[in-house]
């Protein structure tokens, strides 16, 4: 029969009755029931069909360990697909139901491909869907073996981090667990302890086990020992955390669950609390996981692990059926066929592979069950549920079929080294335990009881409190674990004897990737699959390499395992985001005139981390209309732009000069102080990676202008230089971008608007002319005014601190209003340093231009000093005839604009074959009413002239190659 | 994430840190004679051993400034840090 309920339970309070609803049909279950427990109370034995072969599958394991048990709970926003029934708290409503049938457990039509099971062995989907290719075959497949379904909403909680330093984490409350948080909070040099616990009730193993310690029950020692933790205020307790990862120096990532647990309706603040904790020292109190025995059809739903079946009675008042069968190979699967026999199972029979069996034999014999030794489990029979088990001798010879609605197993136990391994430490292969234990630590962890191989109560408790204080903790005698069933290549059995449930791989699959020379334990892993899912093979990977030890004649030690990686199980993404998503995924940058900017109807726009204008329209306008009504007013008038984004990096002391003149392609030593320069820096590899103007403020005193996405990265690479590589030049270097607010006068009128606003500064060509910074008052506030030009036009940029910004583009709109000024945005400014043919790094540069491609090649070669990346564009590369040059094209077709990214091509290529280069800007120019575009091409400085053709997307276009200044070449309008 | 004692502020996450890579590089020049090849060893060749490694860091979200740390590539154990410009560890700073 199915599972069923008792009065027993140490943590299910019976008195509080919960309903909740599985795979769309009404059940009860109590407060402390998992929803895996409340469930196989409820007798539900099918919980999924399997990932491949959708075979039915029960519960098997009571923790973190259980493959099958994978499921999709609540809907809508608040769904989470795959998460195990075992880690599930039941809440009242609770939704839930299975990830992997259609249309339900009980029958389930993809069932049909276990009829082809001998078709489907492992790396059967690489072998058979090559042609014509994968991709085609991959959305079908993978819909069929699919897990869960992913929410398609917004994630409606929230999560957040928090970070520690402690001296000690314990991470996992059994025994061991709270004698080493006891024994390290007693030390006076520990500060704060932590204790940390991945269920919701503290105490581990000791919440189903019946052995007495110091004389008293299980629960009543933990009760005593969290008394006491509690009163210490030198330790904290976290329960329902997870310590899943483990780091480089000591640090170990926690994931904390707040509210998973309560109703949905009761939930309030985070869902999740991510926590990083640097610790001096981590014990290692994580336990063992049981293994399972291999057999025929041990997939069959109703055999699971003698310790979960213990759990699953003693600690929930769960029975997982009435007639059970104990197969082991140790004395562990002793207690619980004695702690079910005490909640009402009828044990049949205990099956011991050992030919001797064990200390626990004498009472066996007093409780009258049955113990077969010498024995293991040969095949299951039922067809939805394990009706019988075939037994024989380990040594061979003689079977027998014993009737029984519930097999429960144990193989031996795996110390849960995970977080160990994670943190580096060493592994060693334990003949006795037939596992891997934890070695050699390489950083401050210590791992104790089960998890150091060490399952006696006493000994663990014993062994903790010594290790935390420092001493050496006494390893007792271990009783080796008994014989298992061999498989031999060949056996027909080896095919329907599942290693990983999860993923569905049996015996035979890894019996057929040795064969193929997948022998490597990791090549094993991806070619079957073998660990790969969401349980990453917790209850596999071991009994996996021990198939593999057989088949390949080779000791399990020299296999070695897979490396553990975190996470040590699955966590949700949210929590890795913490509070950075939607708007507070980036800080963003605001300019000063934003809120008057978007006054007047800007439309704004991401430039990196800047929010900024790319135009005002007004209303009934377009984008290229608003664009072409800015550029016109600047061309005419005069307009204002927010350029408070600019980088500003000042650069100050004696060798200021000297450092700048190494880092510019250009000769700053003859800069005269009141002057500006347009300089170029590469990056040590020769390429174009910054441009701006360079200011002289004073004989020790620089203004490094940058363009508004590298400011931080230049002021850190001139840092990098001069501390490391010159850090003999006196220097001081800040930047102070978010420092000074620009705003940027330009027109005709520009001159006049900034003498209406009051300015001390002499404004007079003479005085002032193109190219110089003066300092002195605008409006009232102190400020520093370039006369640099972007747009080709006579115009300003003047420099205020930051908080100022507002009211000076406020006050130029207003004294600007008699002069027709015009807002103008990024984009309008983009269209005029088309016209102009100015450079924009990143647009006409890319990670290949060197700075004689884009024209500087007479300013670098009368330049007598090394500057960063000069000898890079010395190589033989740089030399080369035909490079790509930054040129003007003009469209001689009466088409439109061409488009960025367009190949240009000989003018008598007839396909588009042999590239010559690519349109890097392109525009329609209200100026000139034409369209413009720049270009980097072969040799294109020796082709002005030259008609060439474009080819785009399919299209073919005419154009000639120009010089790139195609506005104002003399530059009448900007000396103004 | 690594445990960095920056010299000025005390032991600090790495995400608060650069790494700028191998230290004691040592820039050829002036750049006209400079041979191709030992333009590219400086720019493109680095020792990558599994043991003690020099290399340089920056605070970038501290005090901002560069300094040497001595880790160990396999244990990424760090055994001190020094100053740029120093050539190496000395016996305190271990």
């Amino acid at each position: 029969m199915n599972g069923w309920r008792t009065r027993a339970g140490t943590t299910v309070d019976h008195g509080k009755p919960l309903s909740f609803v599985w795979a769309g049909r009404a059940y009860r279950g109590f407060a402390g029931d998992t929803l895996a427990s409340a469930l196989l109370a409820n007798g539900v034995s099918i919980f999924g069909r399997s990932f491949k072969y959708h075979r039915p599958r029960g519960l098997i394991a009571a923790g973190l360990d259980e493959p099958n048990g994978i499921i999709q709970l609540e809907r809508g926003a608040h769904t989470v697909p795959n998460i195990k029934a075992t880690q599930i708290e039941l809440y009242d409503g609770l939704i839930a139901g299975p990830v992997n049938a259609k249309p339900n457990v009980n029958f389930d039509v993809m069932a049909v491909n276990s009829l082809f099971k001998r078709f489907i062995p492992a790396g059967f989907y690489y072998k058979t869907f090559l042609w014509p290719n994968w991709r085609l075959f991959e959305p079908i497949i993978r819909r069929a073996a699919g897990l869960g379904i992913a929410p398609s909403a917004v994630d409606p909680d929230t999560y957040e981090h928090r970070y520690a330093h402690v001296d000690v984490l314990v991470i996992g409350s059994g025994a061991a667990g709270l004698a080493a948080a006891e024994a390290a909070a007693a030390l006076p040099c520990n500060k704060r302890v932590v204790l940390v616990e991945a269920d919701a009730e503290f105490g581990g193993g000791l919440l189903s086990s019946t052995t007495l310690v110091d004389g008293m029950s299980p629960i009543g020692w933990r009760d005593a020992a969290l008394a006491r933790l509690a009163a210490n205020a030198t330790v904290q307790l976290l329960n329902r955390t997870i310590a899943f990862g483990f780091y480089d120096h000591g640090l170990v990532a926690l994931c904390e669950r707040l509210t998973d647990h309560l109703a949905l309706r009761e939930r309030t603040g985070p869902r999740q609390r991510l926590w990083k904790v640097r610790c001096g020292k981590v014990i290692l109190a994580t336990g063992a996981f049981e293994r399972p025995i291999p057999f025929a059809n041990n997939d069959l739903p109703g055999i699971m692990l003698a310790s979960a079946a213990q759990t699953y009675a003693t600690r929930f008042g769960a029975l997982p059926g009435k007639e059970v069968i104990v197969c082991t190979n140790n004395d562990s699967a002793y207690a619980a066929a004695f702690a079910l026999q005490d909640t009402g199972c009828l044990v049949r029979a205990i099956i011991d592979s050992r030919a001797e069996g064990g200390a626990c034999l004498e009472e066996a014999k007093s409780r009258a069950i049955e113990v077969v030794l010498g024995t293991v489990p040969l095949r299951a029979k039922g067809r939805r549920r394990v009706s019988a088990l075939v037994l024989g001798a380990i040594a061979g010879g003689k079977k027998r079929s014993v009737r029984c609605d519930t097999v429960v197993t144990s193989d031996g136990w795996n110390p849960a080294v995970h977080l160990h391994s994670q943190s580096g430490g060493a592994l060693a292969y334990d003949e006795a335990l037939r596992t891997f234990a934890p070695d050699q630590p390489v950083q401050q962890a210590e791992s104790v009881g089960a998890a150091a191989g060490i399952f006696s109560v006493e000994a663990a408790i014993a062994g903790a409190r010594a290790v935390t204080r420092g001493e050496m903790m006494l390893r007792p005698m271990v009783d080796p674990v008994g014989p298992t069933q061999r498989f031999m290549t060949g056996d027909r059995d080896a095919s329907i004897t599942w290693i990983d449930f999860q993923n569905d791989v049996t015996v035979g699959d890894i019996q057929l990737a040795a064969r193929e020379n997948f022998r490597s334990v990791e090549h094993l892993k991806r070619y079957t699959t073998l660990g790969m899912a969401s349980d990453q093979g917790k209850l596999s990977n071991i009994a996996g390499i021990h198939v593999l030890s057989d088949v390949l004649g080779k000791p399990v030690q020299e296999i070695g395992t897979t490396r553990f990686r975190p996470p040590f199980d699955p966590v949700t993404i949210g929590a890795f985001a913490g509070r950075a998503v939607g708007a507070d995924l980036l800080p963003l940058a605001h300019t000063p005139a934003h809120d008057a900017q978007l006054a007047l109807g800007a439309k704004i726009e991401h430039y990196g981390a800047w929010r900024r204008a790319a135009y005002f329209p007004k209303p009934g306008e377009s984008e290229r209309q608003a664009i072409e009504r800015e550029v016109l007013s600047v061309r005419e008038g005069v307009g204002l732009f927010d350029a408070s984004s600019l980088g500003k990096i000042e650069v100050r002391g004696p060798d200021a000069a000297e450092f700048l003149q190494r880092i510019y392609i250009n000769d700053i030593r003859t800069l005269k102080i009141g002057n500006c320069r347009y300089g170029l820096m590469l990056n040590e590899h020769g390429i174009v990676y910054d441009d701006g103007v360079c200011a002289r403020i004073g004989a020790d005193h620089y203004l490094v202008g940058t363009t508004s996405g590298h400011a931080d990265a230049i002021a850190d690479m001139l840092e990098e230089w001069l501390q490391c590589e010159w850090p003999d030049l006196r220097v001081l270097i800040e930047n102070i971008t978010n420092g000074w607010a620009v705003m940027n006068l330009a027109g005709r009128h520009a001159r006049s608007v900034l003498a209406d606003v009051g300015t001390d500064i002499n404004l007079s060509q003479g005085a002032f002319p193109h190219m110089s910074i003066r300092s002195g008052m605008v409006a009232g506030v102190h400020a520093r005014v370039h006369r640099v030009s972007f747009t080709g036009e006579l115009s300003y940029e003047i420099a205020v601190p930051w908080g100022f910004g507002a009211a000076l583009w406020q006050a130029l709109m207003h004294c600007g209003a008699r002069y027709g000024i015009t807002p103008f945005g990024v984009e309008s400014l983009m269209v005029m340093r088309i016209e102009k043919g100015y450079l924009h790094i990143g647009s006409d540069t890319d990670g290949t231009t060197y700075p004689q491609d884009v024209g500087f090649a007479a300013a670098t070669s009368k330049k007598p000093d090394d500057f960063v990346g000069r000898r890079s564009t010395m190589r033989i590369e740089g030399m080369r005839e035909n490079r790509r040059q930054l040129i003007g094209l003009e469209v001689t077709d009466g088409g439109g604009p061409l488009a960025n990214g367009a190949h240009v091509l000989a003018g008598d290529a007839t396909v588009p074959r042999g590239t010559q280069g690519w349109v890097t800007s392109s525009v329609h120019s209200p100026t000139l009413r034409r369209p413009l575009a720049l270009a980097l091409v072969e040799g294109g400085r020796q082709r002005i002239g030259e008609v060439v053709r474009i080819w785009d997307l399919d299209t073919w276009r005419a154009a000639k190659i120009a010089d790139h200044r195609f506005f104002d070449p003399e530059g009448r309008q900007i000396h103004g | 994430m690594l445990l960095i004692q920056c010299p000025n502020c005390g032991p600090r996450s790495e995400i608060e840190f650069r790494c700028g890579g191998e230290s004691h590089i040592e820039r050829p020049g002036p750049h006209g004679e400079v041979t191709d090849e030992a333009w590219a060893d400086y720019l493109f060749y680095r020792s990558t051993p599994m043991a003690e490694h020099r290399e340089r860091w920056v605070h970038a979200a501290g005090c901002r400034r560069w300094f040497n740390v001595v880790r160990n590539t396999v244990t990424h154990r760090i055994n001190g840090t020094y100053p740029m410009g120093a050539t190496g560890l000395t016996e305190r700073s271990r």
